[in-house]
């Protein structure tokens, strides 16, 4: 008796047509792409991407060469000199390199910062088109944080209450 | 001179540019069409870059390969490489001339049509074959081979899923065969009713046929690359995409013809209304139902693509030999019954 309720059901084809309407169903579903230049997933305001050095409102960087970060950071992706600036003797990087490749984006660094300089903004769609541009340097990481500190300050902000 | 002339050279050629320039405009777009079905059927959403919503995708992919360089495999039969696409193509185009696509709109009405269309037909394979040698690679020939023994034993059970048809119409004028499903209870009259396991295998059949998923043993990605055109590129390739394409279609159109009573209209002889002509097909039939059902049809190849995984091969040649052809016997003895003792009407009150 099975054996001849399945000779009919595959000579019906009914396996197949149940196969084809789950594909026609999916059809009319909402489609999960999201064309990526033009639209966003909406990111969390604790997202750790790109690194950014800060400043304060009246211009001055935050970093004051403590070099806590650079101890703290597992992967060694941070390198730090200093020395007194020669304007008024207080101290400061003279290098800040960080190797985006060596980057885990653990946020150690930004959690250690006593001064809130370093941090994790939310960009992650950067690229390097020639060989050592993965090295970023106090200039470019300062540049980072000039030009998005308004969202930097805002996921600070978002974030302040659960900390 | 000048009546020789306009027959023997201007009107063949605006013939055949009738059929070929919207052939391969269909093409391109039921390729459009295809990628953009399947990622609906996956939950994405197709290209949708180049022109509105996409749609002119497929003429940027022609215009590329049209741009590529044609390379040709040192050790392959230079003759033969450049034949096979050629001999893939020419068939899938000429089969046109005998197909109507209204009462009397078609390039050839042949009285042997049907004969025609087989004969035709059946040549593109040696395009695949001679492909698949000439490229002197082990995928191709691989490709070629199974292409050559699925395309055979398919065209087996298409040659009598047309008998059923010829025994019922009486015909082997195509546009005859249409108008036997013509009759005064709509689409009940055409031949899908009594043959419908017939329409069922012609048309699984014509998948296999066209080498189309879920038989497409010949391409077959992940086992042989792509089979048989695994070492062509550029223009050639895409003349091979052409051929596919225009079987997928052709396909279509035979089903819709043979099946589904062509530029007849479903709701025939159930509506009788005096209306201006341009409307008027809705009930008396034109080619707009045929270009109809054959886009419903052809859009069942996309579905059988986007759903089932390919058949392994001694499943596609147990499908073809031991269920299909046998059916279709079984079935060319009742659809003898049915004409013998007329448990059919056709054609009648048309």
């Amino acid at each position: 008796m099975n054996r001849i309720s399945g000779y009919f059901k595959s000579l019906l084809l009914v396996e197949l047509l149940r196969g084809m309407a789950v594909t026609v169903r999916y059809m009319f579903k909402p489609k999960y792409t999201m064309r990526f230049p033009m639209e966003h997933i909406p990111k969390s305001n604790r997202f750790r991407g790109l690194l950014a050095l800060r400043r304060y409102e009246n211009g001055e960087e935050r970093c004051i060469a403590c070099k806590l970060c650079e101890s703290v950071c597992p992967a060694l992706a941070i390198t730090i000199d200093s020395a007194p600036r020669e304007s008024d003797g207080q101290r400061r990087t003279t290098r800040y390199d960080i190797d985006l490749f060596k980057c885990i984006y653990c946020g150690f660094c930004e959690e250690s910062c006593p001064v809130d300089s370093i941090v994790l903004t939310s960009i992650h769609e950067y690229y390097f088109d020639q060989r050592g541009q993965n090295v970023v340097n106090k200039q470019q990481l300062l540049a980072i944080g000039d030009r998005f500190e308004k969202q930097i300050a805002e996921d600070r902000t978002l974030d302040a209450p659960y900390r | 001179m000048a009546d020789l002339f306009l027959h023997q050279l201007v009107l063949p050629v605006a013939y055949i540019l009738a059929i070929v320039v919207p052939l391969i405009v269909a093409v391109a777009m039921f390729v459009y069409w295809e990628r953009k079905v399947i990622g609906w059927m996956h939950v994405r959403l197709g290209p949708t870059k180049i022109g509105p919503w996409g749609t002119l995708q497929a003429f940027a992919d022609v215009f590329k390969l049209l741009f590529k360089e044609v390379i040709l495999p040192a050790k392959a039969n230079r003759f033969l490489y450049y034949l096979g696409p050629l001999i893939a193509v020419v068939p899938a185009l000429a089969v046109w001339a005998v197909v109507p696509f209204d009462s009397r709109m078609v390039v050839s009405n042949a009285n042997a049509g049907v004969l025609y269309l087989l004969a035709v037909n059946s040549i593109g394979v040696y395009g695949i074959i001679i492909a698949g040698w000439a490229s002197n690679s082990r995928y191709a020939l691989l490709g070629a081979m199974r292409s050559a023994a699925q395309v055979i034993s398919y065209e087996l059970a298409t040659g009598f899923c047309l008998i059923c048809v010829l025994i019922l119409a009486g015909s082997l004028n195509i546009t005859e065969i249409v108008n036997a499903q013509a009759g005064s209870k709509g689409f009940f009259e055409w031949f899908w009713l009594p043959l419908l396991p017939v329409f069922v295998i012609f048309f699984i059949a014509g998948v296999a046929e066209t080498n189309r998923l879920p038989f497409d043993m010949a391409e077959g990605e992940s086992e042989i690359v792509a089979g048989f055109h695994v070492e062509y590129s550029g223009s050639p390739f895409a003349l091979f995409f052409l051929a596919e394409y225009a079987n997928m279609i052709l396909i279509s159109f035979l089903s819709a013809i043979f099946f589904l009573g062509g530029w007849l209209s479903p709701v025939q002889g159930w509506v009788h209304l005096d209306a201006p002509g341009w409307i008027n097909w809705l009930w008396t039939g034109g080619f707009v139902w045929i270009l109809i059902k054959a886009f419903l049809m052809s859009f069942l190849f996309l579905w059988f693509r986007a759903t089932f995984p390919r058949y392994r091969y001694d499943q596609i040649m147990r499908l073809g030999w031991k269920i299909f052809i046998p059916i279709a016997i079984a079935w060319l003895f009742v659809s003898g019954c049915m004409r013998y003792f007329d448990w059919v009407s056709v054609g009648v009150g048309a």
